[in-house]
């Protein structure tokens, strides 16, 4: 019954989809205020039943009714309940449900918030984003049911990939999809403003907040995923430029470009169409990732499995929304009358610098990502580009991106003064030539080019920290004053400069766990000890255990410092018989300056064991950078701004961030 | 009304990168042509000359004269390479089963050539290290990896571009290998 409900709700969820595509969008241009109306309850209702929907599979899943063939599929009665729920959305069918559900979620947020809108906007915002949901909902109905039953049902399912019965893989995909599925947001709002065929700083301003929340979303989603393949993967790195993470750092990129764009038009009414085209592009992006995990394009260890006729049917949606998009931009965008003009050296200046840094960048991942797969579409066999290809391409863009960063943040709008924004991030270029030197010199390699990459971590923590404490005026001010200003700085002002400090953390922590990586590889019988970066690592032996749905082989180590116990770690190799797949738990221990990380390999014949064990200074600081990031988002979220909405003259506000 | 050709620009690409995968499902569609082998001007042509030093821990390279003393495969692999480990097993049994396969190890750090093979297993007989780069282009290397079969008088006879799988060892090398061997 309940699978039939959820059915029911979906077929629902698509006839409301079609009124949200349709009326709104008609009544917009013939200037009817009923039809108009029909957008928010529409929106409203798809939102309801698509909930509807998705708890309905949720319950199957939790109930293991293998009567729906999905449930059989992927799940298994002892798993336990988390991974019963999460679950859900670990196969094709579930996800492209929850994609759907953020989707229709978005458009909720509109209809119930967006009441300050002009009507016909968020009429057309409204009906851009229900013909979304009907290409999606389409999709799902016919080439992806999750609802449809077995007949005879099975008494046990197959299980879920033992990959993915992870927490951090468990709420990875809602972020990806809150990031991916809120760049339609932005998508909507740029053909709306092509259709009106007016975009004015006040558009930009009702953008950013949709857009910061998919940037900061997909940050997180990022992240998680990064930190997951580092911690289960087993080999000790946690970014492989694997077309799969491509395609979510790609809408990330242009994202970042449209969140720095989007404020120039917001503040000085120009980059009209290059701010259209980012928000366009980065949806494009976000379809063109789902494209290639759901079409079959590629195989990793995200794809599902794959069927040509979705293949072709999302081909279609992603031809039909990013070529319809263009296609329009193409013809509208030329009347978008420009705004403001502001001279090289300037805010604007520096944020269109960033930019073109941003999009390059976005470009030659784009060809790595796309050159394999265009080869192997022509016949040419599926090959690698591989990683030496981005480090010689991405790596030299963003040296110089991140070198303009705190330069940039300190211009003033129209026209800056470089040599006094040089002038005032003395200390920081200081500090940043002595972390050169001294870590080039400390460096038993003596090489230069991670010496340069943490200047360059401790310019942007420097030179952002200075910006702050040069506003809230600490060296002229007196305390008192000097302390109020600091509760007073605009939120957004917080966000920026959170979100660059974390840069530095990032870079940091990227450069030193690259470069300063200790790894040793060998066999070891139990009692043996192994130095490792001034640590000692004991092997105890090999335990056998009994987890819920796996069987385990669990290795057991213990470290000591100075012959001091620091702790003791028990990495596994579990094997899952429903699925009949292995999987390597590495066991890490970290002070959050550095990891200890141990894999437990196969044994030999002779009672020893093949043991991976690295030493990971600073990579804590990938992911705790991230998250800063992802709170310097958060931040500007939260700013009063966005939350009234309202646009004031951009003079009055401009000085209030420029002080 | 202001048109502007340049703002189509953003329109086409999207189409034309539509076009190739659209033409890619076709291909792996019902009755789809198996795409992993390619025409390969060096066919039937004499292996390059070329001359490469030796891979961290390893004494011997790789030259053109090594691949004329008998029936070999040439494989063109990196430690960075993730389509490489998935083809590493293969390798692995072809090598233990009495097959000569030398390696030309491309653009990768010497460490972390010597890494992957003391980590993963080594088959290579010989490994040359392709530094530069520059001998992977005289072979016509698309990318990372392909695999060559080469016969006794140094001549290319077969080329896979990708990972080999075990479809392609079962069904097209061991048969290529016993019969060039047997000649």
């Amino acid at each position: 019954m309940i699978p039939e409900i959820g059915h029911y709700a979906i077929s629902l969820a698509f006839i409301f989809s079609l009124v949200q595509g349709t009326l709104p969008l008609w009544g917009a241009y013939k200037n009817n205020s009923v039809l108009i109306s029909f957008a928010a309850p529409a929106a409203r209702f798809q939102f309801i039943s698509i909930l509807v929907a998705f708890l309905c599979l949720t319950v199957s899943f939790v109930e293991s009714d293998f009567s729906v063939a999905l449930v059989a599929q992927n799940s298994h009665t002892l798993k336990p309940l988390l991974y019963k729920i999460t679950g859900v959305w670990g196969n094709h069918e579930g996800s492209m449900l929850l994609w759907i559900l953020i989707l229709a979620l978005f458009g909720l947020m509109v209809g119930e918030m967006g009441r300050n809108l002009p009507s016909s906007l968020r009429a057309r915002v409204l009906g851009i984003q229900g013909l979304i949901g009907v290409g999606f909902i389409a999709f799902l109905i016919f080439t992806s049911n999750p609802f449809l039953r077995l007949d005879p049902s099975p008494l046990q399912g197959s299980g879920l990939n033992p990959l993915l019965q992870d927490p951090g893989l468990a709420f990875h995909p809602p972020f990806l999809y809150l990031g991916y599925v809120g760049f339609s947001m932005a998508f909507s709002f740029a053909i709306a403003a092509l259709i009106e065929g007016r975009v004015d700083p006040a558009w930009a301003r009702w953008v950013r907040p949709w857009t910061l929340v998919a940037w900061t979303s997909l940050t997180i989603g990022i992240a998680l995923g990064s930190w997951w393949a580092y911690y289960e993967l087993g080999w000790g790195g946690w970014w492989f430029w694997d077309p799969v993470e491509n395609a979510s750092f790609l809408p990330w990129l242009l994202g970042t470009a449209l969140l720095h764009s989007a404020l120039v038009l917001e503040r000085r009414d120009t980059l009209k169409s290059w701010t259209i085209l980012l928000s366009i592009l980065a949806f494009g992006s976000s379809l063109l990732g789902t494209f290639l995990v759901r079409s079959g394009v590629l195989t990793s260890v995200h794809t599902f499995a794959t069927d040509p006729e979705r293949g072709v049917f999302i081909l279609l949606l992603f031809l039909i929304v990013l070529g319809g998009g263009l296609l329009l931009y193409a013809l509208r965008a030329p009347l978008l009358k420009s705004g403001g003009v502001f001279a090289p050296v300037s805010r604007e200046g520096a944020l269109v610098l960033n930019n073109l840094f941003l999009t390059t960048a976005f470009a030659v991942v784009l060809l790595g990502t796309l050159y394999p797969l265009l080869l192997d579409a022509v016949g040419g066999g599926k090959v690698s580009v591989g990683a030496p290809f981005f480090n010689a391409t991405f790596v030299p863009l963003m040296i110089p991106l991140l070198i303009a960063c705190p330069i940039g943040a300190k211009m003033t709008w129209k026209r800056g003064d470089l040599a006094g924004a040089l002038s005032r991030l003395k200390v920081a270029a200081a500090i940043a030539v002595l972390v050169i030197v001294l870590s080039f010199f400390l460096d038993g390699d003596r090489s230069i080019l991670p010496a340069i990459a943490l200047g360059i971590a401790a310019w942007l923590a420097v030179g952002t920290c200075l910006d702050l404490y040069e506003k809230i005026g600490f060296s002229r001010l007196s305390k008192a004053v000097a302390f109020s200003r600091l509760r007073h700085l605009p939120r957004s002002t917080w966000g920026t400069a959170v979100a660059h400090f974390s840069l530095g953390v990032i870079v940091a922590g990227i450069t030193v766990s690259s470069v300063w990586q200790v790894e040793k590889i060998q066999v070891m019988k139990p009692g043996e000890t192994i130095e490792l970066a001034g640590y000692e690592v004991t092997f105890n032996g090999v335990s056998q255990l009994q987890g819920p749905n796996y069987t385990s082989l669990r290795g057991s180590f213990g470290v000591f410092k100075e012959s001091k116990k620091i702790t003791d770690l028990f990495p596994e190799k579990r094997d899952y018989p429903a699925e009949n797949s292995t999987t390597t738990e590495a066991a890490i221990h970290t002070n959050f300056y550095s990891d200890i990380y141990v894999v437990l390999g196969d044994p030999d014949e002779k009672g020893g064991w093949v043991t991976r064990l690295y030493y990971n200074p600073l990579v804590p600081w990938i992911w705790g950078g991230a998250i800063l990031m992802a709170l310097g988002g958060g931040l500007s979220l939260s700013d009063r701004r966005l939350r009234i909405g309202a646009p004031r003259p951009a003079a009055s506000t401009s000085t209030a961030k420029t002080l | 009304m202001a048109f502007n050709k340049i703002m189509l620009i953003p329109f086409l690409t999207v189409i034309a990168i539509s076009a190739v995968f659209g033409a890619y499902l076709w291909q792996v569609g019902p009755g789809g042509k198996d795409i992993s082998t390619l025409p390969s001007a060096m066919i039937d042509k004499p292996v390059p000359e070329f001359f490469l030093p030796p891979i961290e821990g390893r004494k011997t390279g790789l030259n053109s004269n090594d691949l004329k003393s008998g029936v070999s495969l040439v494989n063109v692999w990196a430690s960075w390479c993730p389509p490489c480990r998935v083809e590493h097993p293969f390798l692995m049994k072809l090598a233990r089963d009495g097959v000569v396969i030398h390696g030309i190890n491309y653009r990768d750090k010497p460490a972390d050539a010597e890494r992957f093979l003391r980590n993963l297993g080594d088959p290579y007989h010989q490994i040359g290290a392709d530094i530069t780069g520059r001998v992977s282009i005289d072979w016509g290397i698309y990318g990372y990896p392909e695999t060559f079969v080469v016969d006794q008088s140094g001549r290319i006879r077969y080329r896979h571009v990708g990972p080999i799988t075990q479809d392609v060892v079962d069904k097209l090398i061991r048969p290529l290998l016993t019969r060039i061997t047997n000649k």
